[in-house]
């Protein structure tokens, strides 16, 4: 899901860029206002787990590849605006030192892995666990709702993203000038693979994982955040 | 053990397990993710590279590309796997640093 530089127009990368500054600075305004001093370490692990659960690639039928994102998990545990900064600092780096996303596309990449999925996730897991118990199983569920479903947004807005390019930039005679793929391949090629594969590895990730802190601290998951 | 020091010696055993995300998908001879090609792959599969991506691509010169060693291209899955593992450790650690700045400069403005 890491669009590389090329496969955007420079405008196209100018308007996620935009897009995210006001993002940005709302989740550090929001960050300052409720992380604590306790949860900085959290923070630091919530963006260095993420970074290497996507250096784990999986095969999707097909030929291709996906790894899953770890965001979710993260917004559940620290909250979406912590999740957000949290995983920009992981594609920033990942664009950077090892080229993983273009650096014109960071804006991109980040209003889709740092924005759309955690927060989407976030939403799908709150409405499921509502006032559920902090240890309970339901908890989990939402947990692995809200994984599935972040996830495959934020696959979806990639498509579109990548799908948008070939008609809204073409030589005169019609040769895609960036990503040569219309919506009708772009959108199914993201989307297809995470709701079949990468989605449930994200599920599974992140299930697995709220599971174990509801054992070692369900301070966790007492008490909305927002 | 504190809970996060406990989820650190997570991540570490992620670290070592990392190489698997280069194994697996060539088990499968499964090829690069949808939309994440090279020049040279879109070449192949279309015939021809569209102008912006032959432009832009290769405007910025990444350290450690693709999680590997410069020079290191055509290795064996070994090499690799060893380059992919460095490159874990060394990701890991920058954005540790950067995430935790990050943390302690917002907390420290409203305490």
């Amino acid at each position: 899901m890491h669009i590389p530089d090329g496969y955007l127009s420079p405008a196209t990368c100018g308007v996620f860029g935009a897009a995210m500054i006001p993002i940005w600075s709302a989740a550090s305004r929001k960050v300052k206002k409720t992380l604590s001093v306790r949860q900085v370490p959290y923070l630091a692990i919530g963006a260095a787990f993420s970074f290497v659960i996507m250096m784990f690639n999986v095969p999707i039928p097909g030929g291709s590849t996906g790894h899953a994102v770890g965001g979710v998990l993260v917004a559940i545990l620290l909250g979406p605006w912590a999740a957000c900064i949290a995983l920009t600092v992981a594609l920033v780096i990942q664009a950077l030192l090892f080229g993983d996303g273009g650096i014109t596309a960071i804006g991109a990449n980040c209003f889709n892995m740092a924005f759309v999925l955690p927060f989407t996730g976030y939403y799908v897991y709150r409405l499921i666990s509502s006032n559920s118990p902090a240890g309970s199983r339901r908890r989990v569920i939402a947990a692995g709702a809200g994984a599935y479903v972040g996830i495959c947004v934020a696959a979806l807005c990639a498509g579109i993203e990548f799908g948008l390019q070939p008609l809204l930039y073409h030589t005169a005679n019609g040769q895609a000038l960036y990503s040569p793929y219309g919506l009708n391949v772009a959108v199914p090629s993201m989307v297809l693979g995470h709701l079949v594969v990468i989605g449930w590895v994200e599920v599974l990730v992140t299930a697995l994982v709220v599971k174990y802190l509801q054992k070692q601290d369900a301070v966790f998951f007492e008490g909305g955040r927002s | 053990m504190m809970l996060a020091k406990k989820l650190w010696a997570g991540i570490g055993a992620l670290i070592v397990l990392s190489p698997l995300g280069l194994i697996l998908p060539d088990r499968f001879k499964a090829g690069t993710a949808w939309g994440e090609w090279g020049v040279d792959e879109i070449q192949k599969m279309r015939g021809s590279v569209p102008q912006g991506i032959q432009k832009l691509s290769d405007l910025w010169k990444a350290p450690l590309p693709d999680y590997a060693f410069q020079g290191w291209e055509g290795k064996d899955l070994c090499h690799s796997s060893f380059a992919y593992f460095i490159s874990a450790v060394v990701g890991i650690a920058i954005i540790a640093v950067v995430a935790l700045f990050i943390g302690k400069v917002l907390v420290k403005e409203h305490e």
